[in-house]
């Protein structure tokens, strides 16, 4: 009987690192290529972090980080200014359009960035005509692209804590609503918030398809261009573009993580007091 | 005393279809202790937070000391208030949670007041613990400390007890009542627990289908209710039959007095299970069907031909009251309404 448990565990085992070999190998090649690749010019990764040299020999593609750069920051301020009063609003005060908003906020994420672009266009010409053809003003459109995962981090966050009574305790203690937002609402939504402005920042720094499609130009769209005439330098800052991804989607798990570790600490063994 | 009076007049509030509020008058004197009772949906929590300014009416006035605050919104009315769901600020301290509304009054040394109200509730040791590390007692009293130490005008409760266990429900309960008397505060105080109303209030509004039944004192709702269905829904009582003659009824046997009026002769007295005297006799026309322990008193169940008669007698005369008994029922004459 021992003997056959031990087989099994054995077998659980080898089955175990051949998935996860087969994953890693799957995952990390073409890394390890892109690593080997970018490093056959010497000169490709000391430009990469010298921001004046880089700016000098690659101008587009400086241009394009700051751009990508700006862009998520503006993205994520706009969206968080427009999503979290809004959510907030919805949960308090309307409950009954939370679907209608959720489906709203969802929607997006069903329409093909190119079918986007295409309804976007006419809506761009107007904004060019306003504010100039500026590749900042893609923050309006990328805030509608981060919706559906934005929304659904806040509206977590939300879940977690009871809005209404919170609400209605700070208001019923004097706050105004700017105070009830700002000292009650979001100190208890944090780690969504965090959670929401990463997966935009992740997002918006990898976007092609609306920027290159409107004439913009974004940290993609550079490197697109520069493989066309530098292709090891492309490839350099596609990995670091990747690797800065992968950094904020660990700390975001990481947020997510310690969340869950302090929503499980027990209250402590505490006595009644006396009355 | 330093509370305020309050007066709300002729509130009248509709949800859909139902009226929570219908043409509501309440009137609370200063430093006044004043328990609201009721089913649930029957408008005495919409009438808390209209008067919180949490809820807007349709129609009607909020008078605090006088003022009238029916258009001031929740933030301006100057109410402490405790709320049924635990609604301590997660994120801060029980202190910070009680120093916030000072902090917000630019009260300086708030945090001298806070541990001063957190020592007035009993929880003066556990200052610097967050709310997921107290239990929900302890929660309800920094509720309460946060609520107090604003110096509200009003201090409303809504339902504070009732997610909390028996034994801690009643020892709050008794606090709040203890710290309401020391600090002097206009308090209304919302419940759907009678006991908890009786105990604590210096009157008792039992409301219904958002009207006000009768505002009493505790003694005078339980003994002279006003209208059948505060009877009934105060206290538990038998529904006996009985026939009225002149300003008198004649049930089991018994003539008692009637607290208003019949229009009929053949009625439904409410009877309260400790006015039914119960002696063992062997040609007696009752039967003991059950008994049921409840502590130092006991409640036996008489079968009196077809009807069911409800008694509370001593624990200890439990033992010659044996199911089966042959007994004899009376009724003390007291005044009883009809239904």
């Amino acid at each position: 009987m021992a003997g056959v448990i031990a087989r099994r565990a054995r077998k659980q085992r080898v089955f175990r690192w051949a998935v996860l070999t087969v994953l890693g190998v799957f995952f990390l090649l073409p890394l390890v290529a892109m690593v080997e690749f970018s490093t056959r010019d010497a000169t490709t990764w000391p430009a990469l972090v010298d921001w004046p040299e880089l700016s000098e020999r690659y101008p587009a593609l400086a241009e394009g980080i700051t751009a990508s750069l700006l862009q998520a920051a503006l993205t994520a301020l706009l969206m968080l200014v427009l999503l979290v009063p809004t959510a907030v609003w919805v949960r308090l005060r309307l409950p009954r359009l939370r679907r209608l908003v959720e489906f709203l906020c969802l929607l997006p994420l069903t329409i093909p960035a190119i079918v986007l672009v295409v309804g976007l266009a006419p809506v761009y010409a107007w904004v060019t005509y306003f504010l100039g053809g500026s590749s900042l003003t893609l923050v309006f459109a990328y805030t509608i692209l981060v919706l559906p995962y934005a929304y659904r981090a806040i509206d977590a966050g939300l879940s977690a804590i009871d809005v209404k009574t919170l609400a209605e305790a700070a208001r019923s203690l004097g706050a105004g609503w700017g105070t009830v937002m700002w000292r009650v609402v979001l100190p208890n939504i944090r780690s969504a918030v965090l959670s929401a402005a990463f997966l935009t920042v992740a997002l918006v720094l990898g976007e092609f398809t609306i920027a290159s499609l409107l004439n913009r130009t974004n940290l993609q769209v550079a490197i697109n261009l520069l493989g066309k005439s530098n292709a090891t330098m492309s490839v350099a800052v596609s990995l670091t573009a990747l690797l800065l991804a992968f950094v904020l989607l660990m700390l975001l798990s990481l947020l997510g993580g310690r969340r869950r570790t302090s929503a499980v600490v027990a209250p402590a063994p505490l006595k009644e007091p006396a009355a | 005393m330093s509370g305020v009076a309050v007066h709300l007049n002729g509130l009248r509030r509709t949800f859909g279809t139902v009226h929570a509020l219908d043409n509501l008058d309440l009137s609370i004197e200063p430093g006044e202790f004043v328990a609201l009772l009721g089913p649930s949906g029957c408008g005495k929590t919409t009438a808390l937070r209209v008067l919180a300014g949490l809820e807007d009416a349709d129609s009607g006035q909020v008078l605090v000391g006088g003022r009238d605050v029916t258009a001031l919104p929740a933030n301006r009315r100057d109410m402490g208030m405790v709320f049924q769901a635990y609604s301590l600020f997660p994120h801060l301290t029980a202190q910070a949670n009680v120093s916030f509304g000072l902090s917000l009054r630019g009260r300086s040394k708030s945090s001298a007041r806070a541990r001063e109200m957190l020592e007035l509730v009993g929880i003066g040791a556990f200052a610097d613990r967050y709310p997921h590390q107290l239990s929900g007692g302890q929660q309800q009293r920094v509720a309460l400390a946060r609520a107090l130490a604003i110096e509200p005008s009003v201090l409303l409760l809504d339902e504070p007890l009732s997610a909390l266990d028996a034994k801690v429900r009643v020892q709050l309960r008794d606090e709040i009542r203890r710290i309401q008397t020391e600090v002097g505060t206009t308090t209304l105080f919302v419940t759907h627990d009678q006991e908890e109303a009786l105990a604590v209030a210096d009157r008792v509004g039992v409301m219904r289908a958002g009207k006000l039944e009768q505002l009493a004192a505790p003694a005078d709702i339980y003994l002279t209710p006003a209208t059948p269905f505060v009877a009934e829904f105060v206290g538990l009582s038998n529904r006996l039959p009985g026939t009225v003659t002149g300003n008198e009824v004649e049930v089991l046997g018994t003539r008692l007095p009637l607290l208003s009026p019949a229009s009929q002769a053949s009625v439904t007295a409410l009877v309260r299970p400790e006015s039914v005297q119960v002696t063992p006799e062997a040609d007696g026309d009752g039967r003991v069907l059950t008994t049921s322990f409840l502590g130092p008193i006991s409640k036996v169940t008489i079968a009196v031909g077809d009807v069911l008669v409800v008694a509370q007698v001593a624990t200890d005369r439990l033992a010659s009251l044996t199911p089966g008994t042959p007994v004899r029922v009376t009724l003390r004459p007291v005044p009883v309404a009809l239904a």
